[in-house]
């Protein structure tokens, strides 16, 4: 896509957003130091809270945007960008499905997804989709009663103030890199999960929930506190496509587990991957990434990337806790024009770490995928392991399939393996399939979902189930 | 004056004293150098924020000034103990200067010539320049720009269509402890007619105490169906600084064996890229480094697999000592419409003391659907339970260490066809593990178990 077109994408979307009804609480795009104010100031948030954003945009302004990505998207021009958009106000939403692009219905059906909640994920401005604020409610007092404190991040950096300033950006600081150091400049929302000592979470917390309370901004800021002994499982996204009108994505997750703790974290990304061209699809530039920082401590991020036209994400874990654990289950679909560079980083600092990473990847269309991944085993982290198995399946002639994974072993107790494999679904178990009547395209379908299962069965049950039909949907036209 | 200046300036000294004592080259040469020299200039060394050098830094090489040399003095008893003990066709090189008495060629079959690059130029330089600097030219690296710019010595060596070699073909370098080091710049081609077939062996060897620094850059053409199969030894003295740009191009139905064994140099590295042009050709790389103290070993290999039907196959064996560091980036790269490819590669590494690091980075590049391509690496310490049941066999524990790291490089080792090299190396690894590691003792050991 040419600059030109990306630019007229990003004005065209603020024009209709924004330029015809100019309220208090937006602003023209750009980004400056009175954007940072602004945003701060629209958050209510405290002094030192606009000073460490002030400090990342600084930062941001010394840095240049990573090329070493096996990717190719013509310049984002950051100054095009609106940093705040208020949500979309009812009466500019859809009024009914009926207004709803039939395609995206389509989808939605094939997905299974209830009919009550298509409504709320197409955006129809209709206030009671489903019975949205009983369920937060008895939600929330689920949680109080445990302990856990579960909110938007705005809210926490009004009311934990000691918690934000413990922990935030200290997992990932705020000069990592191009994209965290944007996001800890302007990031407009997000989730803060709080689970104290020795409490296991008593139910799955998802963004989900907090999706419909309030609107989930382009860069987003998660970060997931589990003390000693506790234990805490988060869904991020859903399987659905979700409209987003945002073209560039820039989210920062942190993770931080103590003694004992452990966190789960599973992603699916459905995000508009641009039409059969890539025009218009969504950029996703995520930087998430681990702490486990107690000892016996565990992380694990398992994610399903069907979406975007981009993506650029390294969900990584820092083993600093003795005997910590870091896990790492991904399966990354691409078709059409999307392009994926993704993998994982395993930092191994203390003694007996371990690390597990399963990587499959299917390009199809004329897609390109890369996995990128580091192992590293410091000098101090004695009998440290890993296993890496990272699996590429193509799908067509047309597509691409890369492995770039890097291993950096300074300890000679530890032990490091990495398998790696690229095919194609063979002809002949298509052809035995098809001799039991099975046709092609349920055979390939059968054979992606074999090809995935491993991780699949780290996915939370329902989860998994709408997973295995996503993977159909998308691979859709691929075969044949 | 920076690093690159004092290249520079050599060259300059270089180029000014040839004109002198030789007249003008020829043009051809005169512009590569020159283009070698602006691409190095514009290059400079490359520092560790460049991807294919993040694990390797080359300051001990920009930081040294390096004399150029023009004799080929050598002891000839000296010579001969670091000869390989092999009937070979042998051409000898000492610091990059021709040595026509230390070199053997013997009687070479009809159609196959080998000699040094200076006597190719001097019969007939236009038939140098076709070939030359096609496959490896200054933009591959600043250190390819530097031979480029430097290079005058080196060896030729041409099969014609049909021509067996029978024995290997020896290129000897030897390198001398100099009063002050000496860089050399060697230019080796090898032009591989149809169904040719021959056996190379390049083998850099030295005094202990040589601290010379060698760019090699290495030219191999195989025309269809030609079968070579080349070894490059590398035991140089352990203060030797070593870069090698091996190219290889393969036609139709051709089949390139590697063997790349590395015991010796202070930092060393290899950069091996195949290209397989023609269906039906097949690379293989094997490989091994031993290091140990601070020596650093660096192998980088590519295999472009530009044509369908064409194969690859790769075993890299890493055994780090002390406070050495490996690294090992092994690429495939599939075109577009290249199917039926099947890549392989495999790296497995030893890490026998908890200072020794390696870095791996083994990556495919895959555009095609229709292939069968896999890669693994692995790095590790020796088995405490093979440890353990040779111990229980009555096999004391240094042996048993010793044992299981021969086994170790066994894998790779078992392909060597040539028994001479094969001995030089298990005898180099065996011989450099510390005093423990008796290898008589290791045979006995051995002998006996076999006895059970």
């Amino acid at each position: 896509m040419a600059s030109q077109e990306m630019e007229q994408l990003v004005r065209r979307e603020y024009k209709e957003g924004f330029v015809t009804d100019i309220e208090s609480d937006t602003i023209p795009p750009g980004l400056d130091e009175g954007t940072i104010a602004f945003i701060s100031q629209k958050k209510g948030e405290p002094e030192w809270m606009l000073e460490w954003r002030l400090k990342a945009y600084h930062q941001w302004l010394k840095m240049t945007p990573p090329s070493w990505a096996h990717l190719d998207y013509p310049a984002i021009d950051y100054q095009a960008i609106s940093y705040f958009s208020a949500p979309k106000r009812p009466e500019d939403r859809p009024q009914s499905l009926d207004e709803v692009d039939p395609k995206l219905l389509e989808t939605y059906e094939k997905l299974g997804i209830p009919l009550h909640e298509r409504a709320a994920l197409a955006g129809v401005a209709v206030d009671a989709v489903f019975d949205s604020v009983s369920v937060t409610t008895t939600f929330k007092e689920k949680l109080g009663e445990a302990g856990v404190i579960f909110c938007s991040i705005s809210e926490a950096i009004r009311d934990y103030p000691e918690l934000i300033k413990q922990y935030l950006g200290t997992v990932v600081p705020v000069a990592d890199n191009y994209f965290a150091a944007l996001n800890s400049a302007v990031f407009t929302d997000g989730s803060f999960v709080f689970v104290p000592e020795g409490v296991t979470c008593p139910m799955e917390l998802s963004t989900y929930f907090r999706i419909n309370a309030a609107n989930t901004g382009q860069f987003e800021r998660t970060l997931i506190i589990c003390e000693s002994r506790a234990q805490v499982s988060y869904l991020e996204g859903c399987t659905a496509p979700q409209r987003d009108e945002n073209q560039l994505h820039a989210a920062v997750v942190e993770l931080v587990a103590l003694d004992d703790a452990y966190i789960k974290y599973s992603t699916v990304q459905n995000w508009y991957p641009g039409d059969e061209d890539g025009k218009g699809g969504i950029y996703n530039f995520v930087t998430k990434r681990g702490d486990c920082r107690g000892d016996r401590s565990r992380i694990s991020w398992t994610q399903v990337e069907t979406g975007s036209a981009i993506t650029w994400k390294y969900p990584s874990c820092v083993l600093r806790g003795k005997d910590s654990i870091g896990e790492f289950y991904s399966v990354a679909v691409t078709n059409g024009r999307q392009q994926a560079d993704t993998g994982t980083k395993m930092i191994h600092i203390g003694e007996g770490t371990r690390s597990y990473i399963v990587s499959k990847g299917i390009s199809a269309g004329r897609s390109n995928q890369s996995y990128r991944g580091l192992v590293k085993i410091g000098p101090r982290a004695k009998g440290a392991r890993n296993f890496t198995q990272c699996d590429s399946l193509l799908i067509g002639d047309q597509c691409g399939a890369h492995t770039f994974p890097y291993q950096e072993i300074g300890n000679s107790t530890a032990t490091v393996e990495h398998e790696a494999t690229t095919s194609k679904i063979g002809e002949d178990q298509l052809f035995y399939c098809q001799s039991r009547g099975i046709s092609e395209e349920d055979a390939v379908s059968m054979i992606v979902n074999g090809f995935c299962k491993d991780v699949f069965q780290e996915l939370p049950m329902e989860f998994a189930v709408e997973a295995e039909a996503l993977l159909n949907v998308t691979l859709e036209g691929a075969v044949g | 004056m920076s690093d690159v200046q004092t290249f520079l300036d050599r060259l300059a000294e270089r180029t000014e004293a040839r004109r002198q004592a030789h007249g003008q080259e020829p043009t051809w040469i005169a512009a590569r150098r020159q283009a070698g020299a602006a691409r190095f200039e514009a290059l400079g060394f490359p520092d560790r924020r460049v991807e294919a050098w993040k694990y390797t830094d080359v300051r001990a090489i920009a930081r040294g000034d390096f004399a150029l040399t023009d004799s080929a003095e050598f002891s000839p008893a000296s010579a001969a103990a670091l000869t390989l003990p092999i009937a070979a066709h042998r051409l000898t090189f000492v610091d990059g200067v021709f040595s026509a008495a230390l070199s053997d060629l013997g009687e070479l079959p009809t159609g196959v010539a080998v000699l040094p690059l200076s006597q190719a130029l001097a019969e007939n330089h236009e038939a140098v320049g076709g070939p030359l600097g096609r496959l490896t030219g200054v933009e591959f690296s600043p250190f390819s720009a530097l031979n480029t710019a430097f290079m005058e010595e080196g060896a030729v060596v041409r099969l014609a269509p049909g021509s067996v070699v029978e024995k290997p073909i020896l290129l000897q370098f030897l390198s001398r402890a100099n009063a002050q080091p000496v860089m050399s710049h060697p230019r080796v081609l090898i032009e591989a007619g149809a169904r040719s077939q021959a056996t190379v062996i390049e083998h850099h060897i030295g005094e202990s105490e040589a601290a010379n620094f060698t760019n090699l850059v290495d030219e191999v053409m195989l025309d269809r169906g030609a079968i070579l199969t080349h070894y490059k030894l590398q035991e140089a003295s352990l203060k030797d600084l070593h870069v090698a740009s091996i190219h290889v191009e393969q036609g139709r139905d051709s089949r390139y064996t590697s063997f790349n064994l590395n015991l010796g140099g202070s930092l060393v590295r290899n950069d091996l890229v195949v290209d397989l042009n023609g269906k039906g050709a097949e690379a293989n790389f094997n490989g091994l480094f031993f290091a140990q103290g601070r020596q650093h070993v660096d192998n980088h290999t590519l295999a472009n697999h530009n044509a369908p039907l064409t194969f690859s196959n790769e075993n890299y064996k890493g055994i780090l000592d002390d406070r050495a560091r490996g690294v090992f980036n092994g690429k495939v790269v599939v075109k577009r419409d290249s199917q039926k490819i099947e890549a392989h590669q495999s790296n497995a590494n030893l890490l026998l003391s908890d200072r020794a690091e390696i870095d791996t980075k083994p990556e495919l590049e895959i555009y095609a659907d229709d292939v069968k391509c896999s890669h693994g690496a692995t790095t590790g310490q020796l088995d405490e339970e093979a440890v353990f049941t040779l111990r229980t066999r009555g096999i004391d524990e240094q042996t048993a260490r010793g044992l299981l790291t021969l086994a170790f490089a066994g894998e790779v080792m078992e392909r060597v066809e040539l028994e001479a090299v094969a001995e030089r190396v298990e005898l180099a690894v065996a011989g450099k593990l510390p005093e423990r590691f008796n290898l008589s003792g290791l045979v006995e050991a051995a002998m006996s178990l076999h006895d059970d």
